[in-house]
């Protein structure tokens, strides 16, 4: 038995060239605005960083994505836009870690790997995030196993099949915080999860530092498959392979994530487990 | 003055021979003569976020310094034609500089104001050029990236530049892995905005799909094949050999479309027709999809005229009001060519 879900926000634009959350929150806002409908659940919606989202980058000043830690939210006389701006949807969402705290939030965005849709939550014993994944799998067009038409998405750009998964996607989400809100009884289960064990840097010129190899074309557009040890991983502008080092199979993740060039990242790789979930239903209110 | 001449005896007594044996070959087979080329450049970084010539230039530096200059056909230059929009891997700092490169704008006072594109397009028309002059490089290859799907594509100024259009031949001809088409500017010299109307023949060679800020190994190959197959072309022309002219199929760039747009907010409203995307030189005719609203609608193509859409969803182009380009296709014929031994 779980507290029902009273407050859920939608965040989009945390990332201003990830456009898909963008366009979407732009979408929810006026038809808001146009038809005054009143939703099962209160939702709120929000353009997380407005500024970047007008100049179409990522970020302005810092990544925003990076700025909800205890200690940045706690700092006294922030000046940087986002630094600001974190404090400012912590007030408006949270405050983080206390009652006031929204339910759910759910923060939408695009990578350049090919992911295709993929949820992304801090706990593997968030019970109610999982089984929210778990009615996805179950009923999306395009859940991660089949996502060969979703694909990746360029940032500044939309593409209309990522579009639609997204709003697909956001739209079972809710159906499924009114069905619990309900009462309804959720079965358990069993979800796949993958759990972040390292990240692995490209290739560098030990002198300038620049990057010397891009992702293997045998690795390339290979999210959630397993990498074995010599398998390549890199192909060298001069044409060399190179090949995984590990000891370990892992998941490799975020393959090729054009943001992630600047903060030493190539590639992320993950192991994957089964988590049992149990049955669960909202105590009423 | 008489080597001249007998090259031009022997230039007409070679079409006397083709004119005869007309039946068998089709017509405008003369064969032209052309100075040899002798100085190259190859661009990358012109858009700094554009991560293949990024890459290939200092590969390209890295093989001139182990194996030497003799690797190349002629004198080859690299540019890294943005460094600080390279630097910051954005398309441009100040103004996108591809478009600095007009007679006008390469004129122009340069005074503090003076955007950093606009400062560095100059410095770039003393080092390829001066445009328009004899002094100006013979060759540029320009390497672009684009998301839209548009394999290794061909860009240049004129369908009367039959060195590029050879060029473009040939790597059809000569690359298999990716489809390689030709895209053709009608747009006088003087106005031609883009780095490649600098030099005397000007080629950029565009490799799409890749997002902005990625490097792809598929797609830097595919570069990379194609600056090969460029320079084997300079050498096979330089050498002085009969290149065979023949017929090619160019687009030629005809008008642009923008997406539907809130009309008071000005952001778009729909996205590229799932049907529609990915399909860059297909042919879009009266009724196909070409978006699809947010809230679900179809939006067709109205137009009487088929014509090939081309840039299909190209990040960069959404600032610029474009969605895609639409293109007609036009054959050519082009004649042989035969270098000027000098």
């Amino acid at each position: 038995m779980l507290p029902a879900l009273s407050r859920v926000a939608v965040c989009g634009g945390t990332h201003g060239n990830e456009l898909s959350g963008v366009y979407l929150v732009h979408e929810r806002l006026k038809r808001r605005k146009k038809s005054q409908v009143m939703e099962p659940v209160a939702v709120v919606t929000v353009m997380s960083n407005p500024r970047a989202v007008q100049r179409c980058v990522r970020y302005t000043e810092t990544d925003l994505n990076r700025c909800f830690t205890h200690a940045i939210l706690s700092a006294s006389e922030q000046t940087s836009y986002e630094l600001v701006r974190s404090q400012e949807l912590n007030s408006l969402l949270g405050p983080k870690g206390s009652a006031e705290a929204m339910d759910l939030i759910c923060d939408l965005h695009n990578t350049t790997a090919n992911m295709g849709l993929c949820l992304i939550t801090y706990s593997d014993s968030d019970w109610i995030c999982l089984h929210i994944c778990k009615y996805l799998q179950a009923r999306a067009q395009h859940p991660r196993t089949d996502a060969m038409e979703i694909g990746p998405q360029p940032h500044g750009l939309i593409r209309a099949n990522i579009f639609m998964a997204m709003q697909e996607a956001v739209q079972l989400l809710l159906d499924w915080v009114r069905l619990f809100n309900s009462g309804a009884q959720f079965e358990g289960g069993s979800v796949d999860v993958y759990t972040l064990v390292k990240n692995i840097d490209y290739p560098r010129d030990p002198h300038t530092h620049t990057i010397i190899a891009a992702v293997h074309p045998d690795l390339q557009d290979r999210d959630f498959c397993l990498l074995h040890p010599g398998d390549p991983m890199f192909l060298s502008f001069s044409g060399e392979t190179l090949r995984y080092k590990g000891k370990e199979p892992l998941y490799p993740f975020f393959i090729n994530e054009s943001a992630y060039y600047e903060k030493a990242v190539a590639l992320s790789l993950a192991r994957r487990r089964k988590v049992e979930i149990p049955a669960i239903r909202s105590s009423r209110m | 003055m008489l080597k001249d001449s007998l090259q031009s005896n022997v230039s007409a007594c070679v079409s006397l021979q083709w004119r005869r044996m007309k039946p068998l070959i089709s017509l405008n087979m003369e064969l032209i003569t052309l100075p040899a080329l002798h100085r190259m450049a190859v661009c990358g970084g012109t858009h700094g976020n554009e991560m293949s010539g990024v890459f290939l230039v200092p590969e390209l530096e890295r093989q001139r310094k182990e194996k030497g200059d003799a690797i190349w056909p002629i004198p080859l230059t690299t540019v890294l034609s943005n460094p600080q929009a390279i630097k910051e891997c954005k398309r441009y700092v100040d103004k996108d500089l591809n478009r600095c490169f007009t007679s006008a704008i390469l004129s122009s006072p340069i005074t503090d104001s003076t955007p950093y594109e606009v400062r560095r397009a100059q410095e770039l028309n003393t080092l390829l050029g001066p445009k328009q002059t004899n002094d100006a490089i013979d060759m540029i290859c320009d390497l672009h990236n684009t998301t839209a799907n548009m394999g290794l594509s061909i860009i240049c100024y004129s369908h009367t530049n039959w060195i590029c259009l050879h060029i473009f031949k040939y790597l059809q001809a000569k690359i298999t892995t990716v489809p390689v088409r030709l895209v053709l500017l009608n747009i006088p010299i003087g106005d031609a905005y883009s780095l490649e109307s600098v030099s005397k023949y000007g080629i950029s060679l565009e490799v799409g799909p890749q997002p902005q800020g990625v490097v792809r190994a598929d797609i830097f190959n595919a570069m990379k094949e194609g600056v090969n197959a460029v320079l084997d072309w300079v050498k096979n022309f330089n050498s002085g050999e009969v290149i065979e002219g023949g017929d090619v199929e160019a687009f030629m760039f005809k008008k642009t479309v923008d997406y539907p747009r809130d009309p008071e907010t000005k952001t778009p409203i729909a996205a590229v027709h799932p049907q529609l995307q990915d399909r860059d030189f297909c042919l879009l005719k009266r009724g196909d999809p070409m978006f699809l609203t947010f809230s679900g609608e179809t939006v067709r193509y109205e137009e009487e005229e088929p014509l090939h859409p081309v840039f299909i969803n190209e990040a960069a182009y959404y600032e610029k009001g474009i969605a895609f380009h639409l293109a007609q296709k036009q054959p050519w014929t082009i004649p042989s060519i035969q270098a000027k031994k000098v």
